[in-house]
């Protein structure tokens, strides 16, 4: 188990480093001269000033002189500044995690809330009139893309009923029914594609597992059904829910940017999208960076609680 | 002599040509789907040909020639934007940009990706893991992320450049499938007495592992174009995909997004025209995938 976790942790480290590089080559290597964010163009006149200004970036030196630079400072949580407004991008980033951060939390447990018993419903009665509408729909919602499920909840529980504010953001330490307000839509858009998604994953797991021996030897001791599904078929299921989680979050942070633009939250991803205008290459970069890493390191964290929690695979090491 | 009782004439089902027969198979909602599927490639692929469409681009109003958010009529089946651009036309020239950056995606996906998997997973060893260690890498980064940071980088915004990107980028999972295909099937027992005859390496990947990977990535290629065209849709939906005025569904989608409290229709149709794509692809694929696996189970 020791050396599991181990290569685990090397070929972390490993691939967080090829990210990073491979994010430093992307946002150098391609066309667009820092040096038109640093100066306006028409003050670039001064031969003398923006030899000056270059230097101070470090804009001539040697790719590889420049990774090694920013990846030492990034090691020690300095992922620079921002081009556009010279605020730090590691600062940015932290005050911008919580709602990026509460959105994905809360989307998560909207989905499995919602699809753990829409899966275990499907699956008690697979192949009947219920499970097809539920497979059904569950296929139709992962049709869905969070922007047109965001626009339609705007346009009907915002416009129309007035439930819940159309955009904006109240920070939970202001008022947390507020907070609550303005995170329930872009959740629920979020949610549309996880629901089906997990309950797919649950459906297919506990048919499988409803067919097993000790299921059978269950129901012959005479326990509930409901009993039986909660307590003794789903536990395994659980597993491979986590794993899927896991796995989605790549998906989910790519959606958070989507969600964060329609409903104008403050997030990471509304961050990013605004350096992406206005080119602010180190706020893309960092931003990306530090993206890439949390999705590496949760799943790297999923295979470890895999392993705690599972202990066929330990032994099987 | 009556043919129905010579064992030898086909059975009345064999006699239908085989496209029927396939279809016969579908449950009505699927193919309800490949009709949509048929519909929306041959409305993009003729769109310049289809009789009465009007130009995508043309706005009325300012000749004085209609109006912004108009509602259905004659000329304007779907109403017009609010640009008082006709949506059907846009929505019919919007599906090439959606149809043509999945195909580059697919395409490029089954050479590149079907090839190197197919390849690694039949040599394994170094090359094996050199592969898959760049694959990792980029399937490290959030999709839509990587994709924003690599078109904006890019600077140049048209469709050549946008499906050239999704395409490269969708390289990496079908390597995986492919692999992953390859490993399972360079153990079968065909494999191993092409091996046993002393076949040349290169005829056993391109005569029995390459074929038979080849199905299964088509199956993945359903599902897997779904996906992008979901991709491109919001990326054009941040304004991040082919520049206007050239239409795409998640473009007029975000530009209806504005006039939403004057006129929700100019937003409803686009994203009907998306989710609906979307489902007949996922709907098909699936399908495909499950009279697959029946079949391998067969075997």
């Amino acid at each position: 188990m020791g050396s599991f976790i181990a290569t685990r942790l090397v070929r972390l480290v490993a691939t967080l480093l090829a990210v990073s590089f491979l994010t430093f080559l992307l946002v150098n290597l391609l066309p667009g001269d820092a040096i038109n964010a640093l100066i306006p163009i028409e003050a670039q006149q001064d031969q003398e000033y923006v030899a000056q200004v270059r230097a101070e970036w470090g804009l001539d030196d040697p790719m590889l002189v420049r990774y090694g630079k920013w990846l030492g400072d990034a090691v020690r949580g300095d992922l620079g500044d921002s081009i556009v407004t010279s605020r730090a991008v590691s600062s940015e980033i932290a005050h911008r995690i919580p709602v990026t951060g509460e959105l994905m939390i809360v989307t998560v447990i909207f989905s499995v809330l919602l699809a753990v018993p829409l899966g275990v419903m499907s699956a008690y009665r697979e192949g009947s009139r219920l499970d097809q509408f539920i497979s059904g729909g569950a296929q139709f919602a992962l049709s869905v893309p969070g922007f047109v499920a965001g626009l339609l909840f705007i346009y009907v529980f915002a416009m129309k009923l007035g439930w819940f504010p159309a955009t904006g953001w109240t920070r939970i330490s202001n008022s947390i029914s507020g907070n609550l307000m303005t995170v329930t839509l872009p959740a629920l858009s979020l949610s549309v594609i996880e629901v089906a998604v997990y309950t797919r994953v649950v459906r297919s797991d506990l048919v499988t597992t409803l067919k097993e021996d000790y299921i059978l030897s269950a129901r012959s001791k005479g326990l509930r059904d409901g009993f039986i599904l909660f307590r003794h078929a789903l536990r395994p299921s659980s597993l491979t829910l986590i794993t899927v989680v896991g796995l989605n979050i790549g998906l989910l942070l790519g959606g958070t940017v989507v969600v964060e633009f329609l409903f104008a939250l403050p997030g990471l991803g509304k961050r990013l999208l605004d350096a992406i205008f206005q080119r602010d290459f180190m706020m893309v970069q960092g931003i990306t960076v530090f993206v890439a890493m949390v999705y590496v390191v949760v799943n790297t964290l999923v295979d470890l609680v895999y392993l705690v929690v599972d202990p066929r695979i330990r032994k099987a090491d | 002599m009556d043919t129905a009782l010579d064992p030898a004439a086909p059975t009345e089902a064999a006699r239908r040509p085989w496209i029927r027969r396939f279809v016969s198979k579908m449950p009505w909602t699927t193919r309800f789907c490949a009709s949509w599927l048929i519909v929306i490639v041959g409305a993009a692929v003729f769109a310049d040909l289809i009789p009465g469409l009007a130009d995508p681009n043309y706005q009325g109003f300012l000749f004085g020639d209609g109006a912004t958010n108009e509602s259905p009529s004659l000329t304007h089946f779907l109403g017009t934007d609010n640009n008082s651009r006709d949506i059907l036309a846009r929505i019919v020239y919007g599906a090439r940009v959606s149809l043509t950056v999945a195909l580059a995606a697919v395409f490029m996906g089954v050479v590149f990706g079907g090839f190197f998997g197919s390849l690694v997973g039949f040599v394994r060893g170094r090359t094996d893991s050199a592969v898959m260690a760049v694959v990792d890498v980029i399937l490290a980064f959030p999709g839509l992320v990587l994709l924003l940071t690599v078109v904006t980088l890019l600077g140049r915004r048209d469709l050549v450049v946008i499906a050239t990107v999704i395409g490269f980028l969708s390289i990496p999972p079908y390597t995986r499938v492919a692999r992953a295909n390859a490993l399972s099937i360079s153990r079968r027992e065909f494999v191993t007495a092409a091996r046993a005859i002393g076949t040349r390496k290169r005829s056993i990947l391109f005569r029995e592992v390459i074929p038979n990977v080849l199905p299964t990535l088509l199956a993945y290629a359903m599902v897997n174009a779904a996906v992008i065209i979901l991709l491109e849709g919001a990326l054009a939906f941040l304004g991040l995909s082919v520049e206007p005025p050239t239409s795409s569904w998640g473009t007029m989608v975000n530009a209806a997004r504005v006039d939403l409290q004057i006129n929700v229709w100019p937003a409803i149709w686009p994203s009907l025209a998306l989710v609906f794509t979307v489902y007949s692809l996922n709907n098909v694929g699936d399908w495909l995938r499950r009279l697959r696996s029946v079949r391998s189970a067969a075997l």
